[in-house]
């Protein structure tokens, strides 16, 4: 799943909620059932589980041995982790941060050039396209991509040589100094139909006479865009980044179609490197490690968003 | 006074209607970039139905001079890729039904019943929906395991419904909690009990929502690799994306099945994209809404 949108969480007139309460909420109780039990089993137990065996030697057969802190020493001491991490980062910029700034342009340019100047068919039709890539599964696009970018019969090589630039065809995947940069425009190509969605529905709900007075008043189109746009469809930007973060933190399908982390370690990420310690390494205490790391980095940077963004709402 | 408007509505009319060398300038930048975004689709029907002799001798970018179908069929055989489009349904179908089912049944307690402690159990779910699946394969393979639900769809069904509700818990509550407190009362005046207020009130009253979470879970549920790439491993059981990926892992395809293999995979998303578009444009919208 690339990404989620989520509700603003909505501020509630106390009046009903008391209401509500106070005509005996505990027998509601029951329909929350199902979902605590199944919760409980499929997540909750399995997340205490994998927290434990990181701290204990495990093949996956057998008993586990108690090895204390061993597993977070040498993941501390492991350059394949801390290279996994400063990927992380380089996939945060391409799914995230890019894709903002990007889509926040293109999705202004659509609103305020395209469908007014020019007409509101084509904004739409430019948008449902760039939205394209988003309803592919990951591993679809993905395979697709290894296929343009194979150095031999690929198609982004082929037509290099074509038109006579043979000597820039490179092997963009194979090569440890191009795998991630080009493993990251993959994934801008991918995301940022996305973010270009969610803001040009952000925009339609903005108040144009505010913007419409900034103009008369000579303020240009970015100071605009900065200072009239921008606050008013926060909420949104605060959906999209929190979403897209996730996602590139989660990132697997890509790296496991496209690269399986290599050349050596250039584009292995911690889903990947917990992946291969589980199932290919056998050392499933070693990737419950890392998959608890990965699993606290991404509760925290997901409190920390809606903590901001209940703040901003406020 | 009156003249100021005069100005000021010719200068709005002025600024809405022109269009000067900068809009041609970024109609023509959105339009390379969407040209951009459209290659790789292009590059996939170009090549899904090239003759092979045709494909070695002139490569991925020749117009194809023939119809030939071969490359599709060779990669449908090697994934068995009816079956594979059939255990998708299944299962996205299966979970997106069950999801639906126990969003409304949590969502009931949570955004109308305002069960206690909700802000926090709504938090729980929210940030479970976002957790690393790496996080949970292990123990769950583990359990599975043990129940003798390994290598079954019926696990993976599971674990995607409670996956999927814990956002549809989040998202649906919010969206209860505005439920008019009108409609409730009235039902309740009437003698209605609780289960029948849920099926016979809130549900028809927020059937759209619950359309729009319907169409996500069978996508979202469509487009996962991780968990049914670990849970289902004979290839009688695979979805889609894990039987694209497990041969894209052995590297049996060759360019030629590769661009057949990724046409028949894009193509169900591009039929969902296409029926559910309408639903889709508004279910993206609804999250940032409010």
């Amino acid at each position: 799943m690339a990404e989620t949108p989520i509700p603003v969480l909505q501020r509630r007139r106390s009046g009903a909620a008391t209401r509500g309460a106070g005509a005996g909420a505990g027998a509601y109780l029951t329909y929350l059932l199902p979902a605590v039990v199944l919760f409980t089993v499929v997540i909750a137990v399995p997340l205490v589980m994998n927290v434990y065996t990181s701290f204990t030697d495990w093949t996956g057969v057998g008993p586990r041995q108690w090895a204390g802190l061993a597993n977070y020493r040498q993941l501390w001491h492991d350059s394949e982790f801390w290279a996994s991490m400063w990927h992380t980062l380089a996939l945060v910029a391409a799914m995230a941060v890019v894709p903002t700034v990007l889509g926040l342009l293109m999705a202004a340019a659509l609103f305020d050039v395209i469908a007014k100047r020019f007409s509101p068919r084509v904004a739409s039709v430019l948008r449902a396209c760039i939205y394209l890539p988003q309803v592919l599964p990951i591993i679809v696009a993905a395979i697709v991509w290894s296929w343009i970018l194979d150095p031999q019969y690929g198609a982004l090589n082929v037509a290099l040589r074509d038109v006579g630039l043979g000597f820039l065809a490179h092997d963009l995947l194979g090569d440890p100094h191009t795998a991630l940069l080009t493993v990251m425009a993959v994934l801008i190509w991918f995301q940022l139909g996305y973010p270009v969605v969610i803001f040009m529905a952000a925009l339609q709900r903005t108040d144009p006479a505010l913007s419409e007075a900034a103009e008369i008043d000579g303020a240009t189109w970015r100071q605009r865009l900065w200072r009239v746009t921008v606050p008013q469809i926060r909420p949104e930007i605060y959906v999209v980044l929190l979403t897209c973060t996730v996602a590139s933190l989660r990132t697997f399908g890509w790296i496991y179609a496209l690269t399986s982390g290599g050349p050596g370690v250039a584009t292995q990420v911690p889903s990947y490197y917990s992946y291969q310690s589980f199932f290919t390494d056998l050392d499933v205490g070693y990737g419950s490690t890392i998959a608890t790391v990965m699993t606290l980095i991404i509760v925290a940077v997901s409190v920390v968003f809606l903590w901001v963004q209940r703040r901003h709402a406020g | 006074m009156s003249g100021t408007l005069t100005r000021h509505r010719l200068t709005r009319h002025r600024l809405t209607r022109k269009r000067g060398p900068a809009a041609w300038l970024t109609l023509t930048a959105l339009v390379v970039v969407t040209a951009g975004v459209l290659i790789p689709f292009a590059l996939i029907a170009l090549n899904a139905f090239k003759p092979p002799a045709q494909y070695s001798a002139h490569g991925p970018l020749s117009f194809p001079d023939g119809f030939y179908t071969g490359g599709i069929q060779e990669f449908w055989d090697t994934a068995d890729f009816g079956r594979a489009l059939w255990n998708s349904v299944l299962i996205s179908g299966s979970v997106c039904v069950l999801a639906v089912l126990l969003s409304i049944l949590s969502a009931y307690a949570l955004g109308i019943g305002r069960v206690k402690g909700r802000t926090w159990i709504l938090g729980a779910f929210l940030i479970a929906n976002f957790l690393p699946q790496e996080g949970l394969v292990y123990p769950l393979y583990d359990l599975a395991k043990e129940a003798g639900l390994y290598d079954t769809q019926l696990a993976v069904i599971i674990i995607f419904t409670v996956i999927q509700a814990a956002f549809g818990t989040y998202l649906l509550s919010s969206v209860l909690g505005t439920f008019p407190r009108e409609l409730l009362e009235a039902a309740r005046m009437d003698g209605a009990g609780r289960a029948r207020i849920l099926w016979r009130v809130v549900v028809p009253v927020s059937r759209p929502t619950l359309g729009v979470l319907l169409v996500f879970f069978f996508i979202w549920t469509w487009n996962e690799f991780f968990l049914p790439l670990v849970f289902l491993v004979s290839n009688q059981n695979q979805t889609v994306p894990v039987a694209l990926g497990t041969l894209q892992g052995q590297h049996i395809m060759n360019p030629l099945t590769t661009s057949g293999a990724a046409l028949l995979g894009v193509v169900p998303t591009i039929i969902f994209f296409l029926i559910f578009q309408r639903t889709m444009t508004r279910g993206v919208t609804v999250g940032s809404i409010k």
